[in-house]
């Protein structure tokens, strides 16, 4: 049995402690906002918070994370992650919107890091997020938006 | 029923079942006559799945007692905002209010949801969605509207003409009485449906050229938006396949005994696209297809490496192919010119890499199939499920989701992923639903790509050095052939799709022939976002740069001086430079590139500004504008502008697909190059006014960026790059 907090919640879950995070919380807690793009952490679609840090759960097993506080997109409920959130809303960001869940929780650790990060800093936060539909325009002015600054 | 374009489906309904559920009005503009009423719920895209004895009407737009009103989308929603497009369409005939509306995907069902533009088939591709449902979607929207004017007529005792509509209200101004769309469900759907609607002019839209916020966008930003990955049904099992290294291998033998001693498998399948693990999880079934042994046959296999490939075709490309265009005497000109040009332009095989790989859902009962996703060819899907389960094309039922990208990969000719589910659910016997996904290798390596091309251009020179003649040798591989498309689509032995772009040059020349040759390769080809125009701009707008420096001329001022008769690539191009400051000076090692093109019947220009510095391209400015009709949603044509644009400069600077040896080189995102975030430039988006109807948004801007960048690559180093992705030496 592992035990896994995940969400303020934790759960006792009967699995091998190899199986990447990313596949534990898709098809055994059934929180799929979490997206398989690639398995080797090369994407970003399977970013989760772990601790409050961005952590590619594609390549975590999930015996790293006991003991720690794992956050996904639906748990996100910060003051950070509520204006990030808001934001690409307000700036129409998604397109098909399956790399977007990654998008944002990395996006809300950056802005936990870096109050009003610059396009320097926002283009080395996110550079490990892929979005083939190309959203990055709006990505950019929307972590401006969330962090007050002008877009 | 007669040929009734539109038809009340609430009563029939109300006649065929006494008990109405949810009732409301439910209106449908039938396309064809005589269409059936099938009684397959809509799609979950976006929605709540539907239960069993929910009212499941089967129509373009529902209007329930609760207020709410569901657009049901014939389109795939696969980030290109056609749900929001739909929804605007008939919102704005219906004066809705923007809040009430939801979408949700429509089941597979040509004989109401066919594209207008595909003769009997129901699918999304080709930038067709708003161009074909622009009269048919207000339509419906415009005829329920006045339902419900009637029915608020008929309740309140007052006339018609009297009763205004707004924001989802209908009111009777002098006496004062209202209602909500919500409290007249009812009595409009027993309204005789009107025949002739009148719809909107162009100044009395209220939505249609507003910036509406997307349908799509609150459960894709809280993560509960449902992709075909994430369907989860009671028993289901989820498969992995095993796919030949090389294509046209085979399946000679192979031991099941490592991969069943894996935890969680379950079976292992042969099918024909391979050997298929199935566990309980993803995980699991993977680990099994690592630990499975396969022999493969490779007798036949395919064995060329990219580099023979284009020394074939460079080969082919000395000799005439079939002709696809042939205006005035081009052989005659060439031969008397004072001076001939020639360049080669190539362009690689493609993947088309969504962010969701490919997947799919299948259920095989006693009525039939059912499936789950991202549906994008859902009449050849339908077919080809049909035929390799023996049963009938409407006993295959399709829930259209949200594909998590797609670029014309899920619209699969051949049905080939989603067959391969069905194949593993067929071998399985026992009905449990079955969810078959490719890791990212699959993605890359089980095939259909944007083919390589290559092609060979030369030009004649006047004294003057102005061009006389134009002569166009375009070799590459037929996506059309050996598909359902072919009849269609190759004319007189030319694949419309491999010369499209280049057949249609909209330069005004006496002399212009273009030719095809269409060599037969394993490599399984496909569309890929703007299909011939990827590479056709891409030779078509470079070439044209050397002609106008051949004839001493300003890039812009060249284009312009040949597109006499062309007012929309007029317009698109002088917009496009004014806003770029086309003629301010750049710094050393700086230059701008132009480039003006129409697919989809929509026209781009975009001005690229690029640095060259120690060998790397560094794209940091694009203006583009675009003219694509009436427009619908300036966000959305303003966000498929910059992804279209970003989707392209991808494979302008970094992506490719090879060939060794016959084996795919690539694997995952780690030597597939996509764009990433520091790469994407600064985009301004200019549309220009139009009253035309309008036209797509989701590819004509991806073919344009490659020799916008091209032609700016050389004004700022003097290197004319004609291969795609650039390399600068």
């Amino acid at each position: 049995m592992i035990q896994l907090n995940v969400n303020g919640t934790t759960r006792s879950l009967d699995i091998d402690p190899e199986m990447p995070l990313l596949w534990v919380l898709r098809e055994y807690i059934g929180l799929t906002g979490t997206k398989f793009g690639c398995g080797i952490a090369q994407c970003g679609s399977c970013t989760v918070h772990i601790d409050g840090e961005p952590v590619r759960s594609c390549s975590t097993p999930v015996s790293a994370v006991i003991g720690k506080h794992v956050t996904t997109i639906e748990g996100l409920n910060s003051p950070t992650g509520k204006a990030v959130q808001a934001a690409w809303r307000d700036l129409e960001v998604v397109q098909c919107g399956y790399c977007q869940s990654g998008q944002i929780m990395s996006a809300v650790a950056l802005l936990a890091h870096k109050e009003r990060p610059t396009d320097a800093e926002i283009d080395a936060a996110m550079q490990g997020n892929l979005c083939r539909c190309a959203t990055y325009v709006r990505i950019r002015a929307a972590i401006k938006a969330a962090s007050k600054q002008p877009v | 029923m007669k040929t009734d374009r539109i038809v009340n489906l609430s009563r029939r309904r109300f006649l065929t079942e006494s008990v109405a559920a949810a009732a409301g009005l439910t209106l449908g503009v039938l396309p064809i006559a005589g269409a059936g009423m099938r009684e397959s719920g809509p799609g979950l895209a976006g929605s709540v799945p539907a239960e069993a004895g929910d009212f499941q009407p089967n129509a373009f737009l529902r209007i329930g007692r609760d207020n709410s009103i569901t657009v049901i989308s014939k389109h795939l929603e696969m980030g290109q905002g056609t749900y929001t497009g739909m929804a605007t369409l008939v919102a704005e005939e219906l004066d809705a209010d923007w809040e009430q509306v939801r979408v949700e995907g429509a089941p597979a069902d040509a004989a109401r949801y066919r594209n207008l533009f595909w003769g009997e088939a129901q699918g999304t591709g080709g930038s067709t969605a708003i161009a074909n449902s622009w009269t048919q979607m207000r339509k419906a929207g415009a005829a329920a509207r006045q339902m419900l004017v009637e029915a608020a007529a008929e309740r309140w005792q007052v006339k018609p003409a009297e009763i205004d509509v707004k924001a989802g209200v209908v009111s009777h101004a002098a006496s004062g009485k209202k209602a909500r769309f919500g409290e007249l469900a009812d009595a409009a759907a027993e309204q005789p449906v009107p025949q002739d609607v009148l719809l909107k002019d162009q100044d009395e839209f209220r939505l249609i050229g507003k910036r509406m916020p997307r349908k799509d966008s609150p459960e894709k930003i809280d993560g509960s938006a449902k992709f075909t990955i994430d369907v989860r049904l009671p028993n289901m099992v989820t498969a992995v396949v095993a796919h030949p290294p090389r294509f046209g291998a085979k399946v000679r033998s192979f031991d099941a005994a490592g991969a069943k001693a894996m935890p969680g498998v379950k079976h292992v399948v042969q099918i024909p696209a391979g050997v298929a693990v199935v566990a309980g999880d993803y995980w699991s079934a993977k680990r099994g297809r690592d630990a499975l042994q396969v022999e493969w046959d490779e007798s036949n296999a395919f064995s060329m490496s990219s580099k023979q490939i284009l020394e074939q075709y460079r080969a082919l490309a000395k000799g005439p192919g079939t002709v696809g265009r042939n205006q005035g005497d081009t052989a005659g000109a060439l031969a008397k010119a004072a001076k001939v040009m020639e360049a080669e332009y190539s362009v690689p095989y493609l993947a088309h890499a969504p962010m969701e790989p490919m997947d799919c859902v299948v259920r095989i009962d006693a009525s039939g199939c059912e499936i789950w996703n991202g549906e994008q060819m859902n009449t050849g899907d339908q077919h080809a499920v049909a035929g390799v389960l023996g049963i009938k094309p409407e006993q295959v039922r399709i829930n259209m989701l949200y594909a998590g990208g797609s670029f014309g990969r899920r619209a699969n000719p051949k049905a080939d992923y989603v067959l391969e589910a069905v194949h593993i659910a067929k071998a399985l016997k026992s009905g449990v639903p079955v969810k078959m996904i490719w890791s990212r290798e699959d993605d890359m390596r089980a095939g259909f790509y944007r083919p390589l091309y290559l092609h060979r251009l030369r030009a004649g020179l006047n004294d003057d050095n102005q061009p006389t003649a134009w002569q166009q040798r375009i070799v590459g591989q037929s996506i059309m052939a050996g598909t359902a498309f072919e009849s269609m689509m190759i004319k007189e032995g030319v694949d419309q799709t491999s010369v499209e772009g280049a057949a249609n040059l909209p330069y005004t020349l006496d002399n212009i022939q273009i030719d095809l040759h269409s060599p037969r390769l394993q490599v399984p080809v496909q569309w890929w976002r703007s299909v011939g125009s990827t590479h056709t701009a891409f030779a078509v707008e470079c070439f044209v740069d050397e002609l106008a420096e051949a004839a001493g001329k300003d890039p812009v001022a060249f284009r312009r001086s040949y597109l006499k008769g062309h007012p929309r690539h007029l317009g698109v191009l002088n917009l496009a430079v004014e806003k770029a400051g086309w003629s301010e000076p750049m710094g050393p090692g700086r230059g701008r590139g132009v480039a003006v093109h129409e697919s989809f019947n929509s026209y781009v220009a975009q001005v690229a500004e690029v640095t060259v510095r120690r060998g790397v391209i560094y794209v940091e400015r694009v203006v583009i504008a675009v003219d694509c009709g009436i427009p619908i949603n300036p966000d959305v044509i303003e966000a498929q502008m910059q992804g279209g644009m970003g989707y392209g400069l991808a494979a302008t600077l970094a992506s490719e697909l090879t060939f060794k040896d016959g084996r795919v080189e690539q694997s995952n995102f780690h030597d597939y190059l996509s764009l990433r975030i520091d790469q994407m430039p600064e985009v301004e988006v200019y549309i220009v006014p139009s009253t035309e109807p309008p036209t797509g948004v989701g590819e004509p801007a991806t073919p344009v960026i490659a020799p916008a960048v091209a032609n700016a690559v050389y004004a700022a180093t003097g290197q004319r790059l004609r291969q795609l992705p650039l390399r600068v030496v």
